[in-house]
């Protein structure tokens, strides 16, 4: 028994340990920055100070910040759009199809996501093969100008994030009871009323864990805004890498990223509870 | 009526997923600088890419890392999936809490996280902070697809080994890391690829000192289109396509027993 306490508390111990200094600990350092008052010379002076939040609503960086949850937000809505008919046609496939499909979902996600965000951007670019091709059949005289425009932002966040949207909603769409489908049929329900009532319902804990994991992201990609946007269309994410890095306010900084932190914490939330809604539901 | 529409679907999304990365690898191939047209076969791209003494390096750094990251994590992470497997204790809980938020968490967030750590405590910028930070991140991912995959196992056998007098260490050695040993092995390739695809955290957390690829990339990409980097991209999207095919080989493993 000796051994296995030492394993036990060494596997534990290593863990936690590593934890608590590289997530924790940081996190706090960064939520205690964001009350402090910004330091030309030291980066931050330890006197209280709500400075970096007041900042989120100075006009200057409020309708930045609005932008920035619209591009996200409408790139949540597209892959979410896209995703759940894509997820529900894969989960109802052959099981070795299914294999197939995901695979191909799969590879996506795996591949750099820099090296794709640039491969957008060759592509959507004015003597790029979409706008040839546009050309080639005679739809339009002139290129598009498909580069630097929040259409770009978006369609290249949508690229990027989509298989992460259309995992979780597979894996809840795969665990819908078939019978509870047929049994509403039975009873008379239309597919409407079989989607609203029993479909959706059942399969919001992976919308919303979905839809977690595009949106947040989104906000962060500040790549994705610096190739494809222009000046126009920055993101949450180039905000904080150019106060952090180059104009060095931490506390706005950390402001901003504290307010990432709590936008999750509403969403997990909100999961959390779709998932006991669910559950609940079942149980009856 | 609804199955062409539903297969014209299909198409239009994996269209949509793999256009761009198909006209990147044309075009690592096309001797056309620009890449708006074909303009016949060429390897010259890849012999530019060797050539460029500071993607190289940058390449070397990023492997290092890659592998060094991936091993510890695995390493750490296997452990710990292991004891939360096997073990009940107290703050079980919250060690689960922290996994679960550092995989959800935007990659900003920690970047910043990290950033504020290593200057408050007077680390300078470079291999061992990226390191740290690339540990972090992959940590989570190798605890859960090692503890998913010792989940769905017959926790029976292990019982059976007790009672025919197994030590612990004989169970773990014997038993469960033979069990885990293809999710351990997905872990390592998964905390592979995702160090190596790595661009928000690297860019706080690494300096001038260590470059490594994506940042690289990035610097190369913003100011125009650079064909060394279309014959390295796909280069790196070969590679990624063997991980991920191997990994999903491993994970598909029926358990031996």
């Amino acid at each position: 028994m000796k051994v296995n306490n030492r394993l036990k508390w060494f596997s534990i111990g290593l863990l936690t340990t590593w934890l608590v200094i590289f997530v924790l600990f940081p996190n706090l350092m960064v939520i205690a920055v964001s009350f402090m008052t910004p330091d030309l010379r030291e980066l931050i002076r330890p006197e209280f100070s709500v400075e970096g939040y007041l900042r989120l609503l100075d006009p200057l960086y409020l309708d930045v910040l609005i932008h920035s949850l619209y591009l996200a937000g409408f790139a949540t809505l597209l892959c979410l759009l896209v995703g759940y008919p894509a997820a529900w046609i894969i989960a109802h496939t052959s099981k070795r199809m299914q294999a197939f499909l995901l695979f191909l979902i799969i590879v996506p996600f795996w591949t750099n996501s820099l090296i794709r965000t640039y491969a957008m951007k060759v592509i959507l670019g004015n003597r790029g093969i979409v706008n040839k091709t546009l050309m080639e059949i005679g739809l339009i005289d002139s290129p598009i100008r498909m580069l630097y425009n929040e259409s770009a932002v978006i369609m290249a966040l949508v690229y990027i994030l989509l298989p992460f949207m259309i995992l979780p909603l597979y894996s809840s769409i795969e665990k819908l009871p078939r019978n509870y489908l047929e049994a509403a049929k039975d009873l008379g329900s239309g597919p409407l009323r079989t989607f609203r009532t029993i479909v959706w319902p059942l399969t919001l804990p992976g919308v919303i864990s979905g839809c977690l994991l595009v949106f947040l992201p989104a906000l962060g990609m500040f790549y994705i805004a610096d190739l494809l946007g222009g000046a126009g269309n920055l993101l949450i994410g180039n905000i904080i890498r150019d106060q952090i890095l180059v104009t060095r306010n931490w506390p706005f900084g950390a402001a901003l990223s504290v307010t990432l932190i709590a936008m999750m914490a509403v969403m997990l939330w909100a999961y959390h509870r779709a998932l006991k809604a669910m559950q609940g539901g079942q149980g009856r | 009526m609804i199955r062409p529409l539903k297969l014209g679907f299909m198409a239009l999304l994996f269209f949509y997923l793999y256009l761009p990365i198909a006209v990147l690898v044309a075009n690592a191939f096309n001797s056309t600088r620009s890449g708006n047209r074909w303009g016949g076969f060429t390897a010259k791209w890849f012999d530019a890419m060797w050539a460029n003494s500071g993607l190289m390096e940058a390449a070397v750094n990023s492997l290092t890392v890659a592998v060094v990251a991936a091993t510890v994590a695995t390493l750490i992470g296997t452990l710990a999936a292991v004891a939360l497997y096997r073990y009940r204790f107290r703050g079980k809980l919250a060690l689960n809490g922290m996994l679960f938020v550092v995989m959800t968490s935007p990659d900003i967030v920690m970047a910043v996280s990290l950033l504020a750590l290593f200057v408050s405590l007077g680390i300078s910028l470079g291999f061992w902070s990226l390191l740290a930070a690339h540990i972090t991140f992959c940590l989570p991912f190798v605890v859960v697809s090692v503890y998913s995959r010792l989940s769905g196992f017959d926790r029976s056998v292990i019982e059976a080994a007790r009672d025919l007098g197994a030590s612990e260490g004989r169970i773990l050695r014997q038993i469960i890391l033979p069990m885990a040993m293809p999710a351990v092995l997905a872990g390592w390739l998964l905390s592979f690829t995702l160090s190596l695809d790595d661009v928000i955290i690297s860019s706080f957390v690494t300096g001038p000192s260590y470059e490594i690829l994506p940042i690289k990339i990035f610097s190369m990409v913003k100011v125009g289109v650079t064909p060394a980097v279309n014959a390295l991209a796909t280069l790196m999207l070969l590679l990624s396509l063997v991980m991920v095919a191997i990994s999903q080989f491993l994970l598909k493993q029926k358990h031996p027993s």
